[in-house]
């Protein structure tokens, strides 16, 4: 008998080279490959089978290395993404990847990379039910899977695309691969779990598992003392500073760690810090906490109750903001008008679902310390820079935030997790200290997209120009602020779709409830409005008897036209260009799908349109941006870029702007990326605004340096620059001169010359009836879906989107194509699967987002109306890309059965029901 | 921390078991979910470890005159690629359709019985295949038919003693076809809202000799319909899913959950019964 219980030596093949580790052996192989032998390579997504993350292969069959007992792999062979894989396989999928732009936040791309290596091994010539077959076990949130599974393809028939490089001044408008997409392939990158100190002790959250209740602790000083290797029990005590964070100054309502009181399940009450060992083996139940449960509050209809509790003590009723827009006479309109439409719609929790759960480690630096360093994954670099210096009670510079790789984000890592917890450990510890949120942690403390309840009613005259629209909506905020007052906000701008409305009236709340805080989620409540909007369009159509592609042509924005809030569009607004690059594929699709149901009878395909419109940048509020570019006596070339790249793109396109207005090819740069004490602050990486608002300030950066090299070279605005080392030659036609860097005066940091750029988009406030200038600019789109509905078991297959998009100017079109792919993948989630219920889809085996075999073909026509404030004509797309993707699913899934849907995600059993009580109605 | 044993031989396997309390793994890919699961709301405690994985004999596909046979620790991935007779072949169709390729490559089908959870895909077609279980513990072994194998909600036969050595199915007429069909809300790495494992024996004029069919996640254990059964013998297998009504189906008892409503699934195991028996009448007229 073999009685193991500690470690054991295990001896396996990793990599081609034997390797003996002592390991233990129920740890799982992933664990051991990334905490023992360092190869980080492997990422770790959810410990659970269901993202695939950790794919690697053993005995060159793709697994979960999350799920197999370490001593499992003992005489195995075992390969990583560090490995060349057999015959080279995954060096050439590498290659592919990068040329594709199939890795964006690559976080998934080990997984990937080893899940095609196994198929490609044994199967050479593959299909694309083939490829999916193989990559299905590997979840992507940020891709749509197009990109990844084309560069499979393309491996498999041995053609190597390869990504151009851009020759200065070209940089804008070429496809190069993304700047930091290599460490991404070779599975070098550093995401936040990937590194700490050898030295770090661990820390691990207790939190609620109730929605509403009172504690008390008993004695953690016997617990410490108890448990060896445990450290620290943090409660709401040990915080220095202000125990609470939250986006607005004057909103900071969520404590670090709860005091004595919690409000969501899933609220941190305590943080354990010691040896890894100590505090996993450590359970809640043995930490002394009595709870004394409360009744909680579920519903916005439960919170707006007159008896119910106030959650808040400074939100009366329980709500913590409302938005408004009024113009013209709304409800006197729609009396006045050839048709109307009404209805109720609503959405539920939605779940970020980036695959990289929060992580990250803090470092106390100096004496005292006079420092805390957070190294952390984020979007928002100096947002968090500011929440933990207040957790701390610091002043801003005492404290820095170096943001890892961010493996995913779409508005999840916008505020801050794991960072002032981090802080306040290392500041009590005096050590350094690191945290990895498991899956179900990250699901149940962070935010969602806000569920909505929305009635709107909308009115056209008899040829379908839309004459009055109201909407009245509640968003669910969960338990603290967040975003929720820029859900608000943003919703009553756009909630009547991009349409000429001379009439509108818009009422938003964001309400306080018992679960869990809801944020920001690509699109800040717009693809909740978008679902009522478009379905209301599709309504009027109906009634008045007009093609669906039609009424909306005829409402689209254009140039010269006022919005609801009364600005008017001055330029870029190709809404009407992106309807018309889609017309030809409405009326194949119409005669498409009518032929096949002419046939099929249980099986029914549908065609469904929607548009879309998204201000970029904040809403009437400052949001500035500041980017630095530096040359120094050696000649290093150093854009400081304060943006974070979680995966979209922006150091790449930000890169290509800042090239070409300097005049230098983007190849000459180093990076670096979103380090609050190296770089200037561009703000977060939200509400599509890296691409245009830190755009420009790149731009200008460029520009400013270009002047100061011509001035020095007293060259003409033509002149052609080139630098090689620490020589700088200015060509300026028939003259050339050539500067030695190393003799011009450099400041303390050898840097001879810079350039600086800030830029913040015009925008005015809004009046008290939502009028005036909230964005600069705005992103518009159209998309078309086309469904097959079994009306029998309700489940509805997307077969094929086409979308067309107005992107002022697609800097990296591949990058482009990128967002728009993704941004469909999860409004197909939106429309079909997803669905957050605390408490019961708290992991990705329960919540379900689409899988590689989910996502139809994606045709994609790129309309480029240029913004003429945005740099080089560019505008931002990553919220754009999603918003219309879930209305034009549901329109489809209407035109297929005839149910008008009202509610998401539309799973089986619910189509089902509502095809059910349409049969019944009818007999 | 837990106790991790790994012997390579039964004998020993079975003293182990038949001491102390312990955790059988296998594949582990039920195994690690349930500890993450248990760990994700502060619960960090694991039972002792059997691992069975290096017991060779219980590894391998084999067959005798009368069964196939199935050792504890054939993969999913092993059953999808061997080549079988067509009266497993929706075995291996539930093969292809549990998890992902990483999953199929681990999971174990003996394992899949074990956790015994209601939306189990291999559960319906190892009942509609009348298979049986052997159990082997330090007393002897045992053979369980699969009806009396899964007891309840995640309850088996399998004593704390004893272990799953192999999973053995009898063979049938080489006319006998099977289907499996399975219903969930995405492509891949999809528990089932509703299944239905379906197989049938014919005789050359396409009139059914042995019909079996079996539902899962409709009841807290797979269920086969008996009255359905016996009312399709003798029947001609084309149109046989007509011939299928609410009434066949009054015995399972569905719950409502995230995945489905109790009326949904109930109603979606009619049609994919129906499907299943219209499957199966496709495949016999092919082979006409
Ligand atoms: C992402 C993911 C997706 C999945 N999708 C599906 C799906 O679509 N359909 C589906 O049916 N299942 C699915 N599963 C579960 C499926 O993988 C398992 O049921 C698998 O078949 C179990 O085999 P295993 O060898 O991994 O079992 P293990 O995890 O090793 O063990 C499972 C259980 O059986 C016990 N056990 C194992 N072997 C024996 C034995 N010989 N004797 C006694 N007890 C034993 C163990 O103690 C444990 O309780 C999924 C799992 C994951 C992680
Ligand atoms: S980490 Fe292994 S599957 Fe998610
Ligand atoms: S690139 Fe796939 S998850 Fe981000």
């Amino acid at each position: 008998m073999q009685q193991r219980v500690d470690t054991e030596r295990i001896v396996l093949t990793l990599n081609g080279h034997e390797q003996t580790i002592d390991a233990e052996p129920f740890a799982s192989l992933a664990d051991t490959l990334r905490e023992k032998l360092g190869l980080t390579g492997t990422k770790i997504g959810c410990e659970a089978g269901d993202c695939g993350a950790c794919t690697v292969l053993l005995d060159g069959r793709q697994v979960c290395a999350c799920l197999v007992p370490t001593c499992q792999a003992d005489g195995c062979d075992v390969t990583t993404v560090e490995g060349a894989g057999p015959h080279g396989l995954t060096d050439k999928l590498r290659n592919a990847f990068l040329a594709h732009g199939a890795a964006q936040c690559g976080i998934c791309t080990p997984g990937m990379l080893m899940a095609a290596t196994d198929l490609l091994a044994t199967q050479p010539a593959p299909s694309r039910a083939d490829i999916e077959d193989a990559l299905g076990g590997v979840l992507c949130r940020c891709t749509g899977y197009t990109k990844i599974i084309e560069a499979v393809a393309d491996v498999a028939a041995n053609r190597a695309l390869k990504a151009p490089t851009a020759e200065a001044g070209h940089a804008v408008g070429s496809r190069i691969a993304r700047v930091d997409g290599f460490p991404k392939v070779a599975g070098t990158d550093r995401f936040g779990a990937d590194e700490a100190p050898a030295d770090a002790l661990w820390m691990r959250v207790i939190r609620s598992p109730h929605a509403r209740a009172q504690f008390t602790f008993g004695d953690l000083d016997a617990l410490k003392a108890r448990v060896p290797g445990l450290v620290a029990v943090l409660t709401a005590k040990d915080v220095p500073g202000e125990n609470s964070f939250g986006v607005f100054p004057h909103l900071k309502d969520q404590p670090v760690l709860a005091e004595g009181h919690v409000r969501f399940r899933g609220e941190a009450v305590a943080a354990l810090i010691g040896t890894r060992e100590a505090i996993e083996t450590l359970s809640d139940r043995d930490v002394p906490i009595t709870w004394e449960r409360l009744p909680a509050l579920e519903t916005t209809e439960a919170a707006v109750d007159q008896h119910a509790p106030q959650l808040h003590d400074f939100a009366k009723g329980n709500i913590l903001a409302r938005g408004h827009l009024r113009t013209g006479d709304a409800p006197n309109a729609h009396a006045q008008s050839a048709a109307t439409a009404e209805g109720n719609f609503e959405t539920a929790f939605v779940e970020h679902a980036y695959i990289e759960p929060e992580a990250g480690y803090a470092l106390p630096v100096g004496d005292g310390p006079e420092r805390i360093e957070v190294v952390a994954c984020t979007q928002a670099p100096y947002m968090d820079l500011e929440d933990t210096a207040r957790a701390l009670g610091f002043p801003p510079s005492r404290v820095r935030i170096r943001p890892t790789a961010c493996g995913g984000g779409f508005g999840g890592k916008l505020d801050v997790s794991v960072q002032p917890l981090l802080a306040v450990a290392a500041w009590v510890t005096k050590r350094p200290v690191r945290i990895i949120y498991s899956r179900t942690e990250s699901m149940a403390s962070t935010t969602k997209r806000h569920p909505a309840k929305i009635w709107a009613k909308s009115s056209a005259d008899a040829q379908g120009r839309l004459t009055s629209f109201e909407m009245i909506g509640d968003f669910n905020t969960g338990a603290y602020s967040s975003w929720g007052p820029t859900v608000a906000n943003r919703v009553p701008v756009h909630g009547m779709g991009p349409y000429k409305v001379p009439n509108a009236w818009l009422r938003t709340r964001a309400i306080f409830t018992n679960t869990t805080p809801a944020g920001a989620f690509r699109g800040f409540g717009i693809p909740q409005a978008a679902i009522a909007n478009e379905t209301l369009m599709d309504d009027l159509a109906e009634k008045l008897g007009i093609d669906r592609w039609q009424i909306r042509r005829a409402n689209a924005l254009d140039h010269g036209d006022r919005t609801a809030s009364g600005q008017v569009i001055k330029h870029s607004a190709g809404l009407p260009m992106c309807l018309d690059a889609l017309k030809p594929d409405w009326d194949e699709g119409l005669a498409r799908v009518a032929a096949f149901n002419a046939t099929s009878q249980r099986v029914k395909r549908g065609l469904g349109i929607a548009c879309m419109w998204y201000g970029c940048g904040n809403t009437s509020l400052s949001n500035p941006s500041t980017m630095r570019i530096t040359l120094a006596q050696d000649g290093t070339l150093t854009f400081l870029n304060g943006a974070v790249d979680i995966g979209q793109g922006s150091s790449t396109v930000l890169l290509q702007i800042a090239a070409d207005a300097l005049g230098l090819p983007p190849q000459a740069f180093r990076m670096i990326v979103g380090d609050t004490d190296l770089t200037a602050d561009a703000g977060k990486t939200s509400a599509s605004r890296q691409t245009f608002v830190s755009g420009n300030a790149s731009r200008l950066a460029g520009e400013d340096l270009r002047r100061k090299i011509l001035a020095l070279a007293n060259a003409g605005p033509e002149a052609r620059l080139s630098l090689e080392s620490n020589r700088l030659t200015i060509i300026d036609g028939e003259a050339s001169r050539t500067i030695d860097l190393a003799t011009l005066a450099a400041d303390a940091n050898g840097i001879v010359l810079d350039g600086n750029g800030t830029w913040d988009p015009p925008t005015t406030t809004l009046d008290e009836n939502g009028q005036g200038v909230p964005y600069a600019t705005y992103g518009f789109a159209a998309q078309i879906a086309e469904v097959e509905v079994d009306t029998q078991l309700g489940t509805t297959r997307v077969v094929g989107i086409v979308a067309a998009h107005d992107v002022g100017r697609a800097v990296n079109p591949t990058l482009v194509e990128g967002q728009i792919h993704g941004g469909i993948a999860q409004g197909l989630g939106l429309a079909l699967m997803e669905e957050f219920i605390p408490g019961r889809t708290e992991n990705l085996h329960d919540y379900l987002i689409p899988t590689a075999g989910d996502i139809p073909p994606i045709k994609i026509h790129l309309v480029e109306d240029p913004e003429l404030d945005g740099p080089y004509g560019a505008k931002g797309v990553g919220e754009p890309a999603l918003i219309a993707t879930a209305p034009a699913i549901l329109a489809a899934i209407r035109h297929a059965t005839g149910v008008r849907v009202d509610r998401v995600p539309v799973l089986p059993h619910r189509l089902w029901a509502a095809l059910k009580a349409g049969e019944e109605a009818e007999a | 921390m837990a106790s991790y044993f790994r012997p390579a031989s039964l004998e020993e396997a079975l003293v182990i078991r038949a001491d102390a309390d312990v955790m059988p793994i296998a594949g582990g890919t039920d195994v690690y979910p349930a500890k993450v699961s248990r760990a994700g709301w502060g619960d960090m405690s694991h039972k002792d470890v059997l691992d069975i994985s290096a017991i060779t004999s219980l590894r391998g596909l084999s067959q005798s005159d009368t069964h196939w046979r199935l050792g504890a620790l054939v993969t999913w991935s092993e059953v999808a690629r061997a080549s079988l007779p067509a009266s497993l072949r929706g075995l291996q169709q539930a093969a292809r359709e549990v998890g992902g390729v990483q999953i199929q490559n681990r999971g174990t089908v003996a394992g899949n019985i074990c956790t015994a959870s209601p939306a189990g895909d291999g559960a319906p077609n190892l009942l509609a295949l009348d298979a049986e279980i052997e159990l082997a513990s330090r007393t002897g072994t045992r053979r369980v038919a699969m009806r009396d194998f899964i007891t309840g909600y995640r309850q088996t036969a399998c004593r704390p003693d004893e272990l799953v050595t192999a999973i053995l199915i009898p063979k049938l007429p080489e006319q006998a076809e099977a289907i499996f069909l399975k219903l969930g809300a995405r492509r891949y790495l999809v528990i089932s809202i509703a299944m239905v494992s379906a197989l049938a024996v014919c005789d050359g004029a396409g009139r059914i000799l042995d019909v079996r069919l079996a539902v899962g996640a409709c009841s807290a254990t797979p269920q086969r319909l008996a009255s359905l059964e016996q009312a399709l013998i003798g029947e001609p297998i084309a149109g046989a899913g007509a011939k299928v009504g609410k009434q066949h189906l009054a015995h399972l008892s569905p719950i409502d959950d995230v995945r489905g409503s109790a009326a949904y699934r109930l109603d979606a195991a009619l049609t994919l019964v129906r499907d299943a028996l219209d499957g199966l009448a496709g495949s016999a007229r092919r082979a006409a």
